[in-house]
């Protein structure tokens, strides 16, 4: 089988694989496994920006939280909403503040996008953290999760657990492919070509700034969709999961996993959330389990450190060592 | 709103103002000289801070503990420099974030193993702690005009090393042209660490003075670390004097806006950023 054919099989049998999951597991491992598909979703979209726009952004936790809000104040306070129309009016709403902030934070660059990003994030943490809105620094529960039904009959019951997964896992596989094909197409091609010259880009032709921005709000809307799917798992949202930690915890799965390869944000999600698990686990590190953070830090610095290329990196190297084989930036 | 409170108000809001610009002008310098972002800047002032409030509780006296924590600061960032920093002025601002960021949570865990995860007070120092009265019930702490007095001498000690002295040449030199500087046989690894060293410093230092005023709190150094990049993003990246002005506004901007506006205090500063923004991409002070 040669490389073609593996890269484009593979996703399918990974999906497949993940199919199969809730029937051999434990809820305790398929709610695991759901949030770190959730995670992935969220790693891609962050990835889009950072990894094929070029664009570091540090306030990605806003689109997740802002979507996770927007289903928690769309709905009636103790009825299921509709996932038909919250769900798109929640990423629309994303969309809408991704295009906004946009027009704003794409007129700088290098430390003052990472910054100015990481503000606006920090405006909507403060309008849920300061305000009655969103009830405030608690947050708001939301009691029942969304429904899915055509007409009279329910399709996806997303009170169970593993309906819930396979819905989760089907959005994972769409954003994937989703993306694939975006990348791959000429738009894709043109969004890589501003990362490594722009000035030549706009020299070449291309309307820089409107393919940054709709990059821009296509990764707020795929950002949106994984922080809905979030708060439908948790039940609640607080003003935590757009605060800049949350950020930083995307940022760190992008680079993780290996940034500008889609299957390495899916990576870097995975090694990160059970990295996570693993660490806070005091069956197995007892007191050091409390302080778990501190062996996080001192990781994420080592990854900065030593691992720029991540873990896809790592795997790519350690493929191509023995024939020498070297086939540059083919794998999207 | 009688005159008295508004003058509590304008001296509340510029002593906030200069404390942010001791946090902010480390940060700035750190941006426009060594090409470094660094989100555990805000770390520093909280470090600052528990250690005031340690060292005080050990010697009882506010005045000492400062004294004492001044050189550990020093060192702590002349060793991170070494140690860290260093590795990552030719590398992506990417990379930056990431390492900082993580610095960020070494540094809560450290400060949660060490000091606990408690509030703490300080008290104000007995020689400062009188007030002066204003009208019958209003009156102004001593302690808080002695801040600004402070501030504004580090202000001013600042700009005349960064504009009058040798030094200051060679540190505004390393920024414009590094290779330049060091092959006319000036150690830019020097100035470096000593510039880094100063940020970490200013920074903690800021955190001991402003101990008393507000509490020692755990999650006291995230909210500072998020207004500097409002203030340096305002005032304009590398320039000291820009991170003075956009110091004073939002330290005016916040306290009114709490005053005034209390539900939606929170969000000024980011309005006020995205205006200038608007207006001037590069800061008010800011080099294209």
């Amino acid at each position: 089988m040669n490389t073609g054919t593996l890269s484009r099989c593979l996703p399918w049998v990974v999906v497949g694989l993940f199919a199969l999951f809730p029937m051999l597991e434990s809820t305790f491992y398929t709610q695991l496994v759901t949030k770190v598909l959730i995670m992935a979703i969220f790693a891609m979209s962050l990835d889009l920006l950072v990894g094929y726009t070029g664009l570091v952004s540090f306030g990605h936790a806003a689109y997740f939280g802002l979507a996770g809000y927007a289903l928690a104040l769309m709905g009636p306070k103790y009825e299921a909403a509709s996932l038909w129309w919250t769900l798109p009016g929640a990423i629309g709403l994303c969309v809408a503040f991704a295009l906004v902030t946009g027009l704003l934070v794409l007129r700088t660059r290098g430390i003052y996008f990472i910054m100015v990003t990481l503000a606006f994030a920090q405006m909507l943490y403060f309008v849920f953290h300061d305000t009655k809105l969103g009830g405030g620094s608690d947050g708001i529960y939301i009691y029942a999760k969304p429904t899915m039904n055509l007409g009279e009959t329910v399709l996806v019951n997303l009170e169970k657990l593993d309906q819930f997964y396979w819905l989760v896992l089907f959005f994972t596989a769409a954003c994937y492919f989703l993306l694939r094909r975006i990348l791959g197409s000429s738009f894709g091609r043109a969004l890589m070509g501003i990362k490594v010259n722009e000035h030549r880009m706009r020299a070449l032709g291309f309307p820089v700034f409107r393919y940054q921005l709709a990059s821009f709000a296509l990764a707020g809307g795929l950002g949106g969709l994984a922080g809905y799917l979030a708060a439908v798992q948790f039940g609640f949202v607080n003003p935590e999961i757009l605060s800049w930690h949350q950020s930083g915890a995307v940022l760190m799965m992008v680079i993780l996993g290996g940034m500008g390869t889609l299957h390495g944000a899916v990576i870097g999600a995975f090694a990160f959330v059970l990295l996570q698990e693993v660490l806070s686990n005091q069956a197995w590190f007892g007191i050091a389990a409390k302080h778990w953070q501190l062996a996080m830090g001192i990781l994420i610095m080592l990854v900065a450190l030593y691992l720029p290329q991540g873990l896809a990196g790592l795997l790519a190297k350690l493929q191509r060592k023995p024939p020498a084989e070297a086939e540059e930036g083919a794998d999207v | 709103m009688d005159l008295a409170f508004i003058l509590i108000q304008l001296l509340n809001g510029l002593q906030y103002g200069l404390l942010l610009f001791l946090v902010a002008s480390g940060l700035t310098l750190v941006f426009g000289i060594m090409g470094i972002i660094n989100l555990a800047h805000g770390s520093f002032y909280m470090v600052g801070a528990y250690l005031a409030w340690s060292l005080a509780s050990l010697t009882g006296n506010l005045a000492t503990a400062i004294l004492l924590a001044i050189p550990l600061t020093v060192i702590l960032g002349m060793g991170l420099e070494r140690l860290l920093f260093r590795q990552l002025y030719t590398r992506d601002h990417l990379y930056q974030v990431l390492l900082t960021y993580g610095l960020i949570l070494v540094f809560e865990e450290l400060r949660s193993i060490i000091w606990g995860d408690d509030v703490h007070g300080v008290a104000v120092p007995a020689l400062l702690s009188a007030s002066i009265p204003l009208t019958e019930n209003l009156s102004y702490p001593v302690y808080r005009l002695a801040i600004s007095g402070v501030c504004l001498l580090l202000a001013l000690a600042l700009y005349l090393l960064i504009q009058k002295t040798r030094l200051g040449m060679m540190i505004r030199a390393g920024a414009s042209n590094r290779d330049m500087v060091q092959s006319l046989g000036i150690d830019i690894k020097l100035i470096y660490t000593l510039v880094f060293a100063l940020g970490v410093a200013l920074a903690a230092f800021a955190g001991m003075i402003n101990a008393p005023l507000s509490s020692v709190t755990p999650g006291m150094g995230s909210h500072v670390l998020i207004i500097c990049f409002v203030v340096v993003v305002i005032g304009g990246i590398g320039s000291v004097k820009g991170a003075m002005a956009a110091s004073l506004m939002i330290g005016l901007a916040e306290t009114f806006g709490q005053v005034l506006v209390p539900e939606v205090a929170g969000m000024i500063v980011y309005v006020l950023m995205a205006i200038i923004l608007v207006w001037r991409p590069e800061g008010l002070f800011g080099r294209k």
